[in-house]
């Protein structure tokens, strides 16, 4: 292992270059500020990848392990560590900076200094969520990437982007303050410690571990998130910049579904274990109720954004499983959705830059014009409806496969998505892209340019590795999985 | 000859991928090189294999893994036995007869280099679905195939009938994946692999399982996961009540009807059954659904191909009446029969397609058979053909069709279980009703009044449109056209007397389909055969052949000697003929049921739920709250210093009194 502080680079080299950007001031010197948020970006992606080489796919636990004090008193530590599980968010995460980068580019045009040094804070900060190993660390990075966020939609966002921002903004923070308090709890529970590790070890009383995970529940079931506390995702989407909503898609919920498997399950597997059924309700509600609302919708970012929902449900139906296959096929629905809505995002985003508008009715036969972006929305069309050979199938498949092993209508349920999967973003696709030229302004557009064509094409060539070959991905989840599976298994009750 | 497998389905792939993504690079000439030379290598390599084959050489091994979660492994590997070499032969041979007819069919086509990068990454997804050895790869093949036959049926995707037809297709193959996934998840749960040779090996011992679905009422594993996978199966070879989608892809170039919706792509779900013999011969009620809803299929679509007048609309009724009948083998447990009826059916349906596409060339992309008429002066390649195709799939003595079809009527005469009546009731009427279709649409294409002259140019509506140009006299196709149909044509007449005995009753798929005992259907069948020949000579005293001609007969005289007949009776039996018109109304119902049902409760969850309830209620209904209660809470500060006062004067005295009253 090399005894570089990786962990502390991959966080802090992307913060620093945001703050170098947010330096050249004003838009007199925006292609500076772009240059420079393009570097960081790289930068920050290429310190990530040493972790990825030089990771030891048998070992369990974690690994690049950096432990200093931080708040002696309380006991506060800046630990880092990752397992597999953090490893793939975490080069998720370093490689949709890049993206956002680039989507930006020529689309902001205004404040681009603020915008790029958002995004690239946001990319550091989500890399130390991902990292921190003490549970105030996490909580401050956890709570700290609400603020770049709220700064995009709120300045670069759409007409109602007040209301969209502040509704994300205290759905999220009301959950998380729950959170902190179990986080109190634990703390003294433990006699002083905010080491996650710790906690996990604990013995906790059942009544205590419902009100833990119900605290953790709350936090994490709004980011993911889950029916019914879904309802602020559409219309931050909507009001979103393309970047924000694809940091939004790709990273950001997947803070929800990272904290069930560090927090609520590992430290109340009792509670878990007796909540699942109530956990695999509504991840389903989630799938079936989701998906039919997408196919109604007429404007693309929130058909998407729904679609967006309705695939997340997958994760937290497949951590509630309890079987290895949900639990593998969770996370890889996980890294799978970040290419996925993400391109998509940016497909709409595309076409938005071209017509200000992102209503179905507005577009017919785009496939006339724009033959390439065509043939690109068609794949991740194809893979946001699970096509095998596609990145979308590995997760969603896996936990259909873990579902039939626990219950048939579990399988059944999540099984439909084959059919609304399909059904709303084929739709779609026949109403945007297929056709005789809608209208005039459809036969304007011009095809992608070499920046967009780019973007698209990186996110395309990692949907179809993902699905060709997802050994490797799987293969880091391996050991952390099996131990995870064996720590359920063994009751904390004192 | 190991290495040989992997070569087979990527050389179409890397055809597929050169005409793609280069397909400006390399032009049209350069994109069919490519492709044919990949379908070419895979058909050679077919070949080799298939000797190899009969040699005695099968393999069963893993190529390359895909995926191990714990000790469930899933890999991409190669299965290849007597019944992959027979659908890799039928398959590879097929697609590269279709390929090269598509240089003439599409010769005019601004979509050149795509349709052939389509049509040969189809037969890469077709070749791994037949090629696998487990339940994973089987999947990725099914879903690919879907795929591709999405994008064909799209091909044209400024025809608003075309992109509807593309979608219908795609999402009611979705309903069958649907189950079929789920069957698979059944496997996986039961067996804990998704391997072939692991489950059927284990299959005999897990007949007994019992699974509670619904209540506290036990049903058999093996029933629920076979019906299941048999709905996969009833999506993509179009049975009935999925079969909605298969008349509507005829939205596709010709060539693509041929090919997948005739020839392979469709039969997948047969081939997959009959690769799944040992399962479903656990579970008599699976068999017995598989064999009422094969012979539903094989009745009633036949009877829609009557009323047709779409020259490809025809072919393609007659194409899911076929399917039924091999469906029904499927039931009657007669699994090598059903591959035999595929493999005749695939050459000589492909022929009716690819003639029939010729036809389409020849009258200037008009579809309607009320137009044709005497064409056989014109086109004598394509007619002779087409007589040929027609001949076959009606059952004519001596041609396959008639091997294929009669052992199979014979196979579900013999059959006992439940339902195996109403088939061979419905096998038998069915042979009546082909003959009958088949020959209006030959009479009414080939022979009688020329009917093109006075009405020339119109109703172009549905017609290919791929810019042969307008005007003139119907005319024979080029060479790239015929050559195909006159290669189509030699097996559609020969394979059924050569194959019939080694694949029926031989040793050909011993160890690859599975029989169980109570259900020899096949035995009784071998007990009766005493060689191709006296099997054919047989047939003239036989039912089948005297209702064939019958309905040679009936149609001729309807359609040639007296054609004010048929309008009369569709006059006369009006209700019954706007039901088969409306093709009783299937699509209909599937619309206001499913799509506009699931629209409606799309639209109802989200006013009601997200809108309403959820947004309104308690997400701004708490902001709503909050505000209402700090209005009230600022009333309170307003300002005014004798307010401020009043309330503490008001307080102190409250208090002061509290106190006194206490002590």
């Amino acid at each position: 292992m090399s005894s570089m502080p990786l962990l502390t680079l991959a966080i802090w080299v992307p913060i620093l270059a945001g703050a170098l950007v947010l330096a050249t001031g004003s838009d007199r010197n925006a292609g500076l500020a772009r240059t420079i948020a393009l570097l960081g970006a790289i930068a920050g992606f290429v310190v990530t990848l040493p972790l990825a080489m030089h990771f030891d796919v048998a070992f369990a636990g974690m690994q690049f392990v950096e432990a200093s004090t931080w708040i002696p008193r309380y006991n506060v530590n800046y630990s880092l560590g990752i397992d597999g599980i953090s490893l793939l968010l975490i080069l998720l995460n370093s490689f949709t900076t890049i993206i956002v980068v680039l989507a930006g580019w020529r689309v902001i045009e205004k404040r681009v200094a603020q915008y790029m040094a958002a995004f690239l804070v946001m990319s550091g900060l989500m890399n130390g969520v991902f990292a921190a190993t003490d549970a105030l660390l996490f909580y401050v990075f956890f709570e700290a990437t609400l603020i770049p966020m709220f700064l995009v939609i709120g300045v670069w966002g759409g007409p109602n982007r007040v209301y969209a921002a502040v509704k994300f903004f205290l759905y999220t923070l009301l959950g998380s303050l729950l959170m902190l308090i179990a986080l109190l709890y634990l703390y003294r529970a433990s006699g002083g410690s905010f080491a996650i590790a710790d906690w996990q070890k604990l013995p906790i009383a059942m009544t205590a571990q419902v009100m833990v995970f119900l605290a953790f529940l709350v936090a994490f079931a709004v980011k993911v998130p889950m029916w019914p506390v879904h309802t602020w995702l559409p219309d931050a989407h909507v009001e979103a910049p393309t970047g924000g909503s694809v940091v939004l898609a790709a990273i950001a919920l997947k803070l929800g579904g990272y904290g069930f498997i560090r927090f609520a399950l590992p430290i109340a597997p009792d509670a878990s274990h007796a909540l699942s059924g109530f956990m695999i309700t509504l991840s389903l509600i989630a799938v079936v109720y989701i998906g039919l609302v997408a196919l109604v919708q007429t404007d693309m970012k929130k058909l998407i954004a729904y679609s967006s929902i309705s695939h997340m449900g997958f994760v937290t139906l497949g951590l509630f499983l309890f079987d290895r296959l949900g639990y593998e096929g969770a996370i890889l629905q996980m890294i799978s959705h970040g290419f996925i809505s993400g391109a998509m995002f940016l497909c709409v985003g595309v076409m938005y830059d071209r017509m200000h508008s992102r209503q179905i009715a507005d577009y017919g036969g785009v496939v006339n014009t724009m033959p390439i972006f065509a043939s690109f929305l068609m794949l991740f069309g194809m893979a946001n409806a699970g096509l095998p050979g596609t990145s979308g199938f590995v997760g969603e498949f896996m936990v259909i496969m873990g579902a039939s092993k626990v219950n048939f209508w579990f399988a059944f349920a999540a099984a439909s998505t084959l059919i609304f999967g399909a059904a709303y973003t084929l739709w779609m696709y026949k109403r945007v892209i297929f056709g005789a030229i809608g209208n005039p302004h459809v036969a304007e557009l011009k095809d992608l340019e070499p920046r967009e064509t780019l973007f698209l094409a990186l996110l395309a060539v990692a949907v179809l590795w993902m699905g060709i070959h997802p050994a490797p991905f799987n293969a880091v989840l391996e050991a952390p999985v099996t131990e995870l599976l064996q720590h359920l298994a063994r009751s904390k009750l004192p | 000859m190991n290495g040989l497998y992997p070569v087979i389905p990527l050389a179409p792939l890397a055809g597929a991928i050169l005409a793609g993504f280069f397909g400006r690079l390399i032009g049209r000439t350069g994109a069919h090189v490519v492709t044919i030379l990949g379908v070419l290598v895979a058909f050679v390599c077919s070949v080799l294999v298939f000797q190899d084959v009969q040699a005695g050489n099968t393999f069963n091994g893993t190529w390359y893994t895909w995926l191990v979660a714990g000790d469930v492994k899933m890999e991409v590997g190669f299965l290849v036995d007597s019944l992959t070499a027979t659908m890799l032969l039928v398959v590879t041979f097929v697609s590269l007869m279709v390929h090269i007819y598509t240089i003439g069919y599409m010769a005019d086509d601004p979509g050149y280099q795509r349709f052939f990068s389509y049509i040969s990454l189809f037969t890469f997804a077709m070749l791994m679905l037949v090629m696998s050895n487990n339940f994973l790869q089987l999947f990725f093949g099914w879903e690919a195939v879907g795929l591709v036959s999405y994008l064909l049926i799209g091909f044209w995707y400024t025809r608003p009938t075309a992109i509807f037809a593309n979608l219908k297709a795609f999402l009611v193959n979705r309903v069958g994946d649907f189950g079929f996934i789920l069957g698979i998840g059944l496997v996986l749960a039961h067996f804990g692999s998704l391997d072939y040779a692991t489950v059927f090996a284990a299959a005999p011992s897990k007949a007994a399982t019992t699974i509670s679905i619904w209540g506290d009422a036990q049903w058999s594993m093996m029933t629920v996961t076979c019906i299941l996978l048999f709905v996969g199966a009833m999506g993509k070879s179009a049975q009935f009540p999925l079969h909605v989608w298969l008349p509507d892809s005829m939205e596709g170039p010709t060539p693509i009807s041929a090919l997948i919706h005739a020839a392979t792509m469709v039969t997948a779900g047969i081939f997959m059954v009959a690769r799944m013999s040992p399962l479903f011969e656990l579970s008599e009620t699976a068999l017995s659904f598989v064999l009422v809803i094969g012979a539903i299929t094989a009745l009633f679509m036949g009877f829609l191909g009557i009323v047709q007048n779409d020259i490809k609309r025809v072919v393609a009724y007659s194409t899911l009446s076929q399917l039924g009948y091999m469906t029904v083998a499927l039931g009657a447990s007669a699994y090598s029969v059903a591959i035999f009826h595929l493999m005749t059916h695939a050459f000589f349906k492909a022929l009716l397609f690819l003639a029939a596409g010729s036809v389409i060339i020849g009258m200037h992309h008009n579809q309607d058979i009320r137009k044709m008429g005497g064409l056989r002066k014109y086109m004598p390649i394509t007619w002779i053909t087409s007589l040929v195709g027609s001949l076959a799939l009606i059952g004519t003595p001596f041609l396959s069709g008639f091997y294929s079809k009669d052992s199979i009527i014979e196979a579900v005469g013999a059959s006992h279980i439940p339902g195996s009546g109403f088939a061979y009731f419905a096998v038998l009427a069915g042979v009546f009703v082909t003959a009958f279709y088949s020959f209006r649409m030959y009479f009414l294409v080939f022979h009688g009044k020329e009917r093109f002259a006075d009405d020339h140019g119109h109703d172009d509506h549905h017609a290919d449109d791929h810019g042969h140009g307008h005007g003139g006299t119907p005319h024979e196709s080029p060479w790239v056209v015929t050559v195909p149909l006159v290669l189509l044509a030699i097996p559609s007449v020969v394979i059924g007397f050569i194959a019939i005995e080694p694949m029926l009753f031989g040793d050909y798929f011993k160890g690859v389909i599975h029989v169980a005992e109570p259900h020899e259907a096949m035995a009784d069948l071998r007990h009766h055969f005493h060689g191709a020949t006296a099997m054919a000579i047989h047939a003239f005293g036989t039912a089948p052949f005297w209702l064939a001609l019958a309905g040679v007969v009936l149609s001729w005289f309807f359609y040639l000697k007296r054609p004010d007949i048929p309008a009369a009776l569709a006059r006369t039996f009006k209700p019954l003929h706007t039901l088969l018109e409306n093709k009783y109304y299937f699509d209909e119902i599937y619309n206001a049921v499913f799509a506009s049902g699931a629209r409606a409760i799309g639209k109802g969850l989200w006013r009601g739920g997200d809108v309403a309830l959820i947004d309104g209620l308690f997400v701004n209904g708490s902001a709503k709250l909050v505000g209402w209660f700090s209005r009230l809470i600022r009333r309170f500060q307003s300002g005014y210093v004798y307010h401020y006062a009043f309330v503490m004067i008001f307080g102190v005295f409250t208090l002061l009194t509290l106190w006194f009253v206490r002590t």
